[in-house]
């Protein structure tokens, strides 16, 4: 079995682990470091599930071996508040929105919306079709995923697309 | 009633469950970690049917790391088979392959070892000598007498066959004008949660006792399992606060949940198999409905349907399960939502080299209704009618409720021409003319979608006496237990687990509605099966009505116990009490009352301030049966399903890019009556995504197999799911047609939206397709599919 020694930081913590080299860095944060929030959907880099925030960008955590993570620093969906019993702004408005049902995909959608808002803090509705179109939902159709991102990026306020 | 008269139900709130899943806190079955944990991979059948003659286990065994390597075998010595739902005894299944592998994908052997990927490694080394057999894919060549038999010793393929005869229909159709047969294909879909199955269990030799963390949603799914594993049925724990990461009726892992729990009992150690994406979609046993629907209407000029015919024939793979009963659960609906005299229903499963279906959102509805919209439009287009006006014409009026159809259910309530109306003018209609005209100027085939439909809700189980005469099972229960403690604390319980429909706040909500105590204080929990109340679970679009009425029910109880020691500890009669926020107060005089905490202090401390013969503490439950439920069908097979009937008509506009086949949904509003809603957020999200689902049904998804029975669609590049790109923004309009069978009026919803989506979306492309003089009648419209139905013209043209 080949092994490799990895140091990674997620969500600000540093980890030192000595790992299989096979290891995804899904499973490394979910078996390794019992960061279970982030979920695997389809294990081939088409749901989004398993986003993650890599050095601040968003990739597939099933599709890149923890070993490649190496040095580097990961956000998952337990570092996305800023500190414990606080949520962030787009946490939030997914609960005051019903953006979720099953609480599966949740994790990677608020990745992808935590990105979307970094980048452009006021989205049209089209411009969060985009963003989260790379992440699968089941449950909701989408509709009230847009409706949270457009509530929390609306200075004035509850919004409906 | 209106929600303006309740304080909590039909008012927004946020979920209860939404705080965990954000902060990545949930509690899936793949999350739960046992110390000594084992893991499971499995090697499954590469041929659609062979027959195992011999596997080697020993050198997958000599791997360190490795602890067990179990076959059908094992299985068949030490387990009972799975039940098939109608009465076939001779249709065996357990969870691997006994000698004979019946479809690609079926488990031939699984191998235990310390982790996930040394059990991979390991199954690569097992070897396993086959013989390959004949096999069917095509279920109407299944049907042939010549075909391979996918289970010998039962004789046929043919699993289930009944043809019901509801009414005068021979006559019916003698005195109609006119009448048309078509034949409509849903094709093989299914639900396909993200999260794939998981189940983790735990054995302890000392209590005899096996623990299960399932991410299960099934009706008596612990019994089923005792069953099949030999134990009594207090021998096994379902823990049911295992969020469900989606579900959609889905998630039965009854065969995963054997294999994990034998595993678990033979190592006694804890053991865990979580399905890889492609185990779920080949090997998981989890596809739906895949039907061929022939029908004929019998209509009169004037676009009144007077009868139909309609012949199902649904191919539910290589094994039995729930899966034939889908074909029964639309006889309480078997005419829509119109007025349709009289009914023949033939009803066909067939056994096929695939994939075993399991039960899927709407539990066959969805398809039985596309079949039956298919065929309005066909009629309004042979009649040269408008797809609204002979709506109109047919649709059940609002004064005819009860309205008893003629398999013998009975609808409960609805005006569905007034939701029809205001989904039309919310579009508006004449706008959605105005835009597809400008679509078709700029060279684009437009066209706009109809449908309007049922959703049978409160789910009960009369189609399992209906198509299985040896079962006699009226009662379909669901129950609530809630506490409150000295600290004045509400507390209730209910019995199964939840996949996205938010219980844990549809019980919080009815419970402080009748209470008037504030829902966020109240806390729900998930018991586990041995300490749990009996339950259904959330199928068949029940919970609103079962859990929502047992909840109701046992807060009822509770606030009559407390009006009891109110009255007495005041010396007044009860009724001159008001009940206000947990305390009573005298009618007359303001300054004679009792307060909550004063009645908790009494009930679980003072004894002797009690009424006499009261029980002591504050607790108690509430079992309620399905209402109108208990009764078996009769020898014609006219069945009382479901309760209530939700309906909803979708409007939508679409356009076809003839270059490419590609559909683009412009606008689509869906009017939607589910009686009282409990949760309005709730509701619209699962209307929203049954949409979405269903425009996957209806354009995207398909289970394909190559004629050798390979899957050809296991991963999501061939299995495609809706995105936030194809799914439209979608506008719901609701109406209330209060259900006089529950609690507050509520209906059911869980299906809402899947049920009429596919439809409507067929609807909108036959429309578009309606200029060049053709029509598409298999679903999935794909872009392939509609590209050469446009090309096959033109070459004919």
């Amino acid at each position: 079995m080949n092994t490799v020694s990895v140091q990674i930081i997620v969500n600000g913590t540093l980890y030192a682990k000595e790992i299989e080299s096979r290891m995804t860095l899904v499973d490394f944060l979910r078996d390794e470091l019992g960061l279970t929030g982030t979920h695997a959907g389809c294990e081939h880099g088409v749901c989004g599930a398993c986003s993650i925030l890599l050095n601040d960008e968003p990739i597939r955590s099933c599709c890149i071996f923890a070993v490649q993570a190496d040095g580097m620093a990961v956000t998952t969906v337990e570092g996305l508040a800023l500190g414990r019993g606080q949520l962030s702004k787009i946490q939030d408005a997914f609960c005051e929105k019903h953006a979720l049902q099953c609480g599966y995909c949740t994790p990677g959608m608020l990745i992808a919306c935590h990105d979307l808002i970094k980048h452009t803090p006021h989205p049209s509705a089209e411009e969060v079709r985009e963003a989260i179109s790379s992440n699968i939902c089941r449950c909701t159709g989408y509709q009230q995923i847009v409706d949270a991102v457009l509530y929390a990026t609306d200075p004035k306020g509850a919004t409906h697309e | 009633m209106s929600n303006a008269n309740f304080k909590y139900i039909g008012k927004h709130r946020r979920a209860v469950e939404h705080r965990r899943f954000v902060v990545g806190e949930g509690n899936f079955a793949a999350d739960i970690h046992l110390r000594g944990m084992l893991h499971v991979a499995i090697l499954a059948s590469p041929y659609a049917h062979a027959k195992i003659k011999s596997i080697d286990g020993s050198a997958a065994l000599a791997m360190p790391g490795v602890h067990t390597v179990i076959t059908g075998a094992d299985l068949f010595a030490d387990t009972d088979a799975i039940l098939p739902g109608v009465d076939a005894p001779l249709v065996k299944r357990y969870p691997m392959a006994i000698d004979i592998a019946r479809y690609a994908g079926e488990w031939v052997a699984a191998v235990v070892a310390d982790t996930r990927a040394l059990a991979e490694d390991a199954v690569e080394l097992l070897d396993v000598e086959y013989e390959v057999l004949d096999h069917v894919i095509d279920p109407e060549d299944a049907l042939s007498p010549s075909s391979p038999l996918i289970h010998q010793a039962h004789g046929s393929n043919i699993i289930f066959k009944r043809k019901f005869t509801w009414g005068e229909v021979d006559q019916h159709f003698s005195e109609c004008d006119h009448e048309i047969s078509y034949r409509v294909r849903w094709s093989r879909n299914s639900t396909v949660p993200i999260e794939t199955f998981a189940v983790a269990c735990n054995w302890n030799d000392s209590t005899q006792i096996i623990d299960v963390w399932a991410s299960i949603q099934m009706p008596k799914f612990p019994d089923q399992l005792a069953k099949a594993l030999r134990l009594d049925g207090n021998a096994v724990r379902v823990h049911f606060d295992v969020d469900v990461g989606g579900s959609y009726g889905l998630k039965r892992g009854l065969k995963h949940s054997i294999v994990v729990a034998y595993l678990a009992r033979k190592l006694n150690r804890p053991v865990r198999f979580v399905e890889d994406r492609l185990e779920n979609m080949r090997g998981g046993d989890m596809q739906g409905p895949d039907r061929i629907f022939d029908v004929t209407l019998g209509f009169n000029s004037d676009g009144v349907i007077r009868s139909m015919r309609m012949r199902a024939v649904d191919d539910i793979g290589a094994y039995s399960g729930r899966s034939p009963l889908q074909l029964g659960k639309p006889v309480g609906a078997i005419i829509g939502p119109y007025r349709i005299q009289s009914v023949e229903y033939e009803a066909i499963a067939v056994m096929t080299n695939k994939t075993p279906q399991e039960a899927v959102r709407g539990f066959g509805q969805s398809p039985t209704n596309y079949a039956i919209e298919t065929g309005v439009d066909k009629i309004a287009r042979f009649l040269k009618l408008d797809r609204i006006e002979i709506r109109n014409k047919n649709l059940i009026g609002k004064d005819e409720f009860p309205y008893l159809i003629p398999s013998g259910t009975s609808y409960d309530s609805g005006d569905y021409e007034t939701v029809l109306k205001k989904a039309l003018n919310e579009a508006p209609l004449s706008e959605l003319i105005a835009e597809r005209d400008r679509l078709r100027q700029s060279g684009l085939l437009a066209g706009i979608g109809i449908s309007t439909c049922l959703e049978p809700s409160g789910g009960n189980s009369s189609f399992e006496p209906l198509f299985n005469p040896k079962n006699v099972t009226t009662t379909w229960m669901d129950s609530c237990f809630i506490r409150i403690d000295l600290s004045g604390s509400i507390t209730a319980i209910m019995g199964t687990s939840t996949s996205g429909q938010a219980h844990e706040t549809l019980v919080s909500t009815v419970v402080g509605e009748i209470l008037d105590r504030p829902p966020d204080d109240i806390r729900v929990l998930h018991a586990d099966s041995l300490n749990a109340l009996p339950s259904n679970s959330p199928v068949g679009s029940r919970m609103a009505i079962m859990l929502g009425g047992a909840a109701a029910g046992a807060a009822k109880k509770l606030r009559s116990k407390l009006l009891t020691i109110a009255a007495y500890s005041l010396a007044m009669s009860p009724e001159a009490l008001e009940y206000c926020e947990g305390n009573f107060i005298s009618k007359q005089d303001p300054t004679k009352k009792i307060s909550w905490a004063e009645l908790v202090e009494i009930a679980h401390r003072k004894f002797h301030e009690l009424p006499p013969l009261l029980e002591p503490g504050l607790q108690e439950k509430f079992v309620w049966e399905v209402p109108t439920g208990g009764a078996l069908p009769s020898a014609d097979g006219r069945v009382q399903m479901y309760p209530c009937h939700s309906f909803e008509a979708h409007v939508l506009l679409a356009s076809i890019d003839p270059e490419t086949g590609i559909v683009k949904i412009y606008k689509y509003i869906c009017g939607h009556d589910c009686g009282v809603m409990i949760s309005p957020d709730v509701v619209h999200g699962m209307t929203y995504g049954g949409i979405a689902h269903g425009l996957g049904a209806a354009l995207l998804e398909k289970f394909s197999f190559s004629d050798e029975g390979q899957l050809l669609s296991g991963t999501f590049m061939d299995y495609l799911l809706p995105s936030s790109h194809e799914v439209p923004a979608i506008t719901i309009v609701d109406h209330c047609t209060p259900s006089p069978l529950t609690e507050f009026g509520q209906k059911g919803s869980g299906e809402a939206g899947y049920l009429g989506s596919p439809a409507a979306i067929a609807s909108a492309v036959n429309d578009a397709l309606a200029e060049r003089n053709i029509s598409i009648n298999t679903l999935p419209m794909t872009p392939d599919a509609i590209w050469t139905a446009l090309h096959e013209h033109e070459l004919e043209a």
